[in-house]
């Protein structure tokens, strides 16, 4: 169908997006490996030197840099689970047929425009602080010890949050998906006396497949770079126990203004994103091609 | 019509232009805090006396705030004309010629009035390099009748043993009155700045005269563990992430015994708009242990022109205006003198009106018992009572901050948090060079 | 319309969908509510849920304090603008994808979402440093540049499962009819393409009024967005939870209410061709 002239102009017509986003990576990139060879504090101008791999090594046998990587997957995986699932199940609640369909809708959709801050800001103090919380004064309504969330449970306070803003993202999309099931295959599968769990199980999560690995990419993407929910929340702590790679590089090169030990971090995050990258790239590429 | 619309339309270009030729704009980099913000709601007096100034103000939480004017500063990025800047800042960046230097204030600014403590913290070289906006020591804010029902008479200058006391007495979980509440958020100028302070009247230090850390000295642990003891049995729920605000927000609602922090929080526990215990609030010296040096601290909000600033002079037009007697004599009769900047001039303290302010006379007495340059029992390396002043202070600061914030909240043993503060601390104490 | 529910079941549904409902949205509304208490009322115990004195104290001092308008506008243009920039460059590049598949197509494509996996705080300090030399820095036109390359490749992708699920016949049909490439885009696809495009605008908008990294680090005074306006509340001394449930309430309503309006849009648009 391509013609010879068409795919010149097809060339022609992607180049400006290629050109700009390899631009955008390459520049800062090569800027931030020139770096991560140097001595580079900030605050000590004209004390820069090579340094080869000293960077790489500190950062890399930095006891916070082995909870940092366990943190961030813990993260992604845990937010990824609580909204997949929980989409579903949403999904499937808002397709049956109930009075004020759309204002529920509207209802389960707000949170995805909440800016990270604010929800961040909210979540901490007005829900999760343990002394003028909401939670709180709940928990003491029912004669209960108020959990004091965001330092027991740094971890999972900060996936909690961040769940509830990518919740609507995950049930939006499966939710479309879901509506554009075959209904006669449903009901045929009814008829044929198959239980519910079963038409869930073997007709209706195959065909959310696509729509699945669709919320798993586009959620990874944005959630291995989960950074102003721990910052207003807990920095990062107590300890480091709720500390990502994107918090600990961010500590180094702006807390400390690090850049040469920063620049290695960020060369180590970009490294192994490109690692979970080509492990999804591959897992969305055979699913979407079908 | 066209012409006069062709005139109108030049007119406007001739106005603006006029207006650019004389009019001329700074940015002032500022924190959050409620002098800063009263501040903004008093312009109007500096542009009835510098009509041709405009000041755009770009107002952030602390952190944010330091990270932003730090970036700037060192890469001389010039978004700002003036910063506002700590007393660790300004010593580190004077040294770098970073700042414009304000030894050509004039006579009628009177820097000889300026506190000797706080004057010595931003002078490098003979050098000022910022003019103090307001400044604070630490003490102890306590509740009168909390006290009184405890059958405690609090000191003017404490021991640590009675505070322990006295938190113990006064605490009532069931009625969510803790007896003491302190600083728990990691971060250098949160906890740290608590723990330093504290750290200084048990006779610890950060470093030894060969920049050797000390975490793992006697002194530090009978500092942390003390800390903890009266956090986790006197303390309230959560402390591991509250800091300034997060305890005021608690002593305010009549929630805390004692507070132990910035001498600033006196004028904000006392008011009665903000304050439910407004009328019942006591203040005495930050404790000691008798080894000749009070768990103070000291810190000053600053303003400072970084250096290569195209607007220079209005830029130091609008310091003096902001730090000079004319300003606190603006807040005065605007918001009374409870509410004018403190801890900057000796003037201040000599005026009658302001001696009648409850917490004036402990708020002096407290910036004078601080002397940055001799912080510790012992002799340091360092200048800095609650910080150390190098630039690698932040990073390390914080990352010890968040330590000792996990042992708070039961994560790891002191014992544990302190081997990990002293490893990072070598460590990055390694990696800048100062030990091999 | 084929299926039939009882009505016994309608009522449980909506029963149930409702309390769920009203649950995740909850935090927005106590936001709401809180803005109009004053500090006392909003922190006291027990809660007080509409029987407190309301004020509009809070929204006056929040205006009072910061030059809401200009940062509202600021977040308009930004976004705006980035959007607009990032669909003309976006355009032709997925319509390009989608109809004249090479070999390295999908490729290519993964390849432009993993640069969106690039930690911003890892090259904040080249990217400063490169802004400062261009005078970019406390610019509008710099954060939509900033913002229309950190967008793209999420606009180029949408776009290309979009332009996907045009059939192809209709293009040849065009193209037998003599119609010229320019004519193509302009009078069959882009009428077809209209809801997926625009679902990807809105999308856009919200990530981009949303973002709060870039734009608070890249910006003074005369740039800086809502998520500038929203760090100068953030933890100021005092009771505040009134003062910074009026500010959120602020910096979220323009975006909030534009996404319930356009909700339809963007639901239509978001399936990233996950329908079949």
């Amino acid at each position: 169908m391509a013609t010879k002239h068409a795919r010149v102009a097809a060339r022609f017509m992607i180049s400006p997006a290629v050109l700009l986003l390899l631009g955008w990576m390459i520049v800062p990139l090569s800027m931030t490996l020139y770096f991560s060879f140097l001595r580079y504090n900030l605050l000590m101008p004209g004390m820069e030197e090579f340094t080869g791999l000293t960077n790489y090594r500190f950062f890399l046998t930095d006891p916070a840099f082995f909870a940092a990587l366990t943190n961030t997957i813990l993260l992604v995986g845990g937010v990824l689970l609580v909204t997949v699932v929980g989409g579903i199940l949403l999904a499937l609640l808002l397709d049956q047929p109930f009075f004020g369909q759309g204002i529920v809708r509207i209802l389960v959709i707000a949170p995805f425009f909440v800016m990270p801050t604010v929800s961040a800001l909210v979540w901490k103090n007005m829900f999760m602080n343990p002394v003028n919380g909401l939670f709180a004064h709940a928990a003491k309504a029912l004669g209960l010890q108020p959990f004091d969330f965001l330092s027991a449970a740094p971890l999972t306070s900060i996936i909690g949050i961040v769940s509830w803003q990518w919740l609507p993202f995950a049930t939006l999309i499966l939710l479309t998906a879901l509506q554009s099931l075959d209904q006669e295959q449903l009901e045929a599968a009814e008829m044929d006396g198959a239980p519910w769990i079963k038409r869930f199980w073997f007709i209706m999560l195959p065909h959310l497949a696509r729509a699945i690995t669709v919320v798993i990419l586009i959620q990874t993407i944005f959630l291995l770079s989960v950074f102003a929910e721990i910052l207003v929340t807990t920095n990062g702590g107590p300890g480091t126990a709720s500390t990502n790679l994107t918090y600990l590089i961010y500590m180094q090169s702006l807390l400390q203004f690090d850049v040469g030990g920063g620049s290695a971090g960020g060369v180590v995050a970009i490294i192994l994103a490109n690692i979970v990258a080509i492990f999804l790239m591959r897992m969305i590429g055979k699913n979407l091609d079908a | 019509m066209n012409t006069t619309f062709r005139a109108l339309m030049g007119a406007c270009a001739f106005a603006a232009l006029a207006t650019a030729a004389t009019s001329e704009t700074i940015t002032v980099a500022t924190v959050n805090n409620g002098d800063m913000i009263r501040m903004q709601g008093l312009m109007e007096d500096f542009y009835a006396k510098h009509p041709d100034i405009q000041v755009e103000w770009v107002t952030l939480e602390e952190n944010v705030l330091r990270q932003r004017v730090t970036q700037d500063v060192a890469t001389k990025g010039g978004q700002f004309d003036v910063m506002t800047i700590g007393t660790y800042e300004v010593p580190i960046w004077g040294e770098r010629g970073w700042l414009v230097s304000l030894d050509d204030l004039p006579a009628e600014y009177d820097v000889d009035d300026i506190l000797p403590a706080i004057r010595g913290g931003l002078t490098v070289d003979g050098h000022l390099y910022a003019a103090p906006f307001y400044g604070e020591s630490s003490m102890v804010m306590y509740r009168t009748d909390l006290m009184e029902a405890a059958g405690l008479e609090m000191p003017d200058a404490p021991t640590w043993d009675f505070i322990k006391q006295a938190a113990a007495a006064m605490t009532d979980k069931d009625n969510e009155v803790y007896g003491i509440c302190l600083r728990g958020k990691a971060g250098w100028g949160e906890n740290m700045a608590f723990l330093s302070a504290m750290a200084n009247s048990y006779g610890a230090k950060w470093f030894d005269m060969d920049w050797k850390p000390q975490f793992d000295s006697e002194a530090w642990a009978a500092t942390l563990n003390d800390y903890l003891d009266l956090m986790t049995n006197y303390g309230p729920p959560g402390a591991s992430g509250n800091g300034f605000n997060e305890n005021l927000a608690l002593f305010q609602t009549g929630k805390c015994g004692m507070w132990i922090d910035a001498t600033v929080a006196a004028s904000f526990v006392t008011n009665p708009n903000d304050s439910q215990v407004a009328d019942k609030v006591g203040f005495a010296l930050a404790p000691d242990n008798g080894l000749g040096k009070r768990g103070n601290w000291l810190w000053a909000w600053n303003l400072g022109i970084p250096a290569g600033t195209k607007n220079e002079a209005a830029a130091k037009t609008f310091v003096e205006w902001a730090t000079s007697k004319d300003y606190t004599a603006l807040v005065a009769s605007k918001e009374g003198w409870a509410n004018v900047p403190p801890g900057t001039r000796t003037s201040l303290y000599e005026n009658p009106e302001y001696q009648k302010v409850p917490f004036a006379q402990m708020t002096l007495e407290s910036i004078n018992a601080a002397d940055p340059q001799n912080p510790t029992v012992d002799e340091v390396p360092y200048v800095g009572v609650q910080f150390v002043a190098i630039p690698e202070f932040q990073g390390i600061g914080t990352a010890v901050g968040q330590q000792f914030s996990a042992a708070l909240a039961g994560q790891v043993t002191a014992e544990q948090a302190l081997k990990n503060a002293q490893m990072l601390t070598e460590r990055e104490m390694m990696k800048a060079g100062y030990i091999k | 319309m084929a299926r039939s529910v009882s009505t016994q079941r309608k009522l449980v549904t909506t029963v149930f969908a409702w309390a769920i409902g009203i649950a995740i949205f909850f935090p927005i509304l106590w936001t709401i509510l809180t803005s109009f208490k004053t500090e006392a009322a909003a922190i006291a115990d027990p809660p007080v849920w509409f029987n407190f004195h309301w004020t509009l104290e809070n929204y006056a001092t929040v205006q009072e304090r910061s030059n809401y308008f200009r940062h509202f506008m600021n977040s308009v243009i930004i976004s705006g603008g980035s959007t607009l920039l990032g669909l003309i460059i976006a355009v032709p590049a997925a319509w390009a994808m989608a109809f004249v598949p090479a070999r390295r197509t999908k490729d290519v494509l993964m390849w432009m979402l993993s640069t969106k996996m690039l930690p911003p705080v890892g090259v904040l300090v080249p990217i400063y440093l490169l802004f400062r030399d261009l005078g970019l820095l406390d610019t509008r036109i710099g954060l939509v540049i900033v913002l229309t390359l950190i967008n793209l490749p999420i606009i180029v992708w949408m776009l290309y499962t979009y332009f996907k699920e045009i059939p192809g016949e209709i293009l040849e049909a065009a193209r037998m009819d003599g119609a010229t490439l320019r004519s193509e885009i302009i009078h069959v696809l882009t009428p077809m393409a209209i809801p997926g495009m625009a679902s990807t605008v809105l999308l856009n908008i919200i990530l981009a009024w949303n973002e709060a990294f870039w734009t608070l680090n890249l910006t003074a005074a005369k740039a800086a967005p809502l998520t500038a306006f929203i760090a100068s509340y953030s933890s100021p001394e005092g009771l505040f939870y009134a003062k910074l449930s009026a500010a959120s309430t602020m910096a979220i309503a323009p975006i909030l209410i534009m996404g319930w309006f356009s909700q339809k849009q963007l639901v239509r648009g978001l399936t990233f061709g996950a329908v079949k």
